[in-house]
């Protein structure tokens, strides 16, 4: 019964210690590109599904009201927003590429739209980093 | 679309993520994540009526 608990303990380490080889910052990364990736490379199907239907509709919504993605740095508020948006990866690079977003708020609907990509960015940075300290065991 | 309806989505997909990443067990991040969107709402309508009745 001991040994085969030793087995057990020895299997657990062994698969553990196999999950941490590899390149630890491969979550964070592909978690901030794609929303949801990193936990999908852990095999945490259901968070990484529910991380990307948050971030993707958050991103979605905001462009749907006409949001503004911050193209340029003038001045500090600009620096702030186009922190946030980065934090939304490939979503924010593809729109720029598609032309996406508004150019100018017009509508008052379109000021909470920008806030909504800039949150859903800012919310895919704190789920990229959940992903890291999953990998690397920070977190159970 | 509504403003309250903003309100309530954004609520939601923000608790959603701060429940899956600032709790452990599956059971502490529902409760985390109710407690965030219930916060969220709850503090919009407050501080709504709040401002309606300053602006009066």
């Amino acid at each position: 019964m001991a040994t085969e608990e030793n087995k057990n303990g020895t299997a657990e380490a062994g698969s553990q210690a196999a999950s941490q080889q590899g390149f630890v910052y491969l979550p964070l990364i592909a978690g901030w590109l794609v929303p949801g990736a990193g936990h999908f490379l852990l095999r945490k199907w259901g968070r990484g599904a529910l991380l990307s239907a948050s971030i993707l509709g958050m991103f979605v919504m905001g462009l749907a009201m006409q949001g503004k993605l911050y193209a340029n740095a003038h001045d500090i508020l600009d620096i702030l927003g186009l922190a946030g948006d980065l934090g939304n990866g490939l979503l924010y690079i593809v729109s720029r590429v598609l032309g996406l977003g508004a150019e100018q708020v017009q509508v008052t609907t379109a000021d909470y739209g920008t806030r909504f990509i800039v949150v859903a960015g800012l919310l895919n940075v704190i789920a990229a980093v959940d992903a890291h300290n999953l990998r690397t065991g920070r977190k159970s | 679309m509504t403003h309250f309806l903003a309100v309530v989505l954004f609520a939601l997909f923000a608790s959603v993520v701060f429940g899956i990443t600032q709790r452990e067990t599956p059971r502490r991040m529902i409760h985390y994540g109710i407690y965030c969107f219930v916060l969220f709402v709850a503090s919009a309508i407050v501080l709504s009526w709040l401002m309606y009745f300053i602006a009066r």
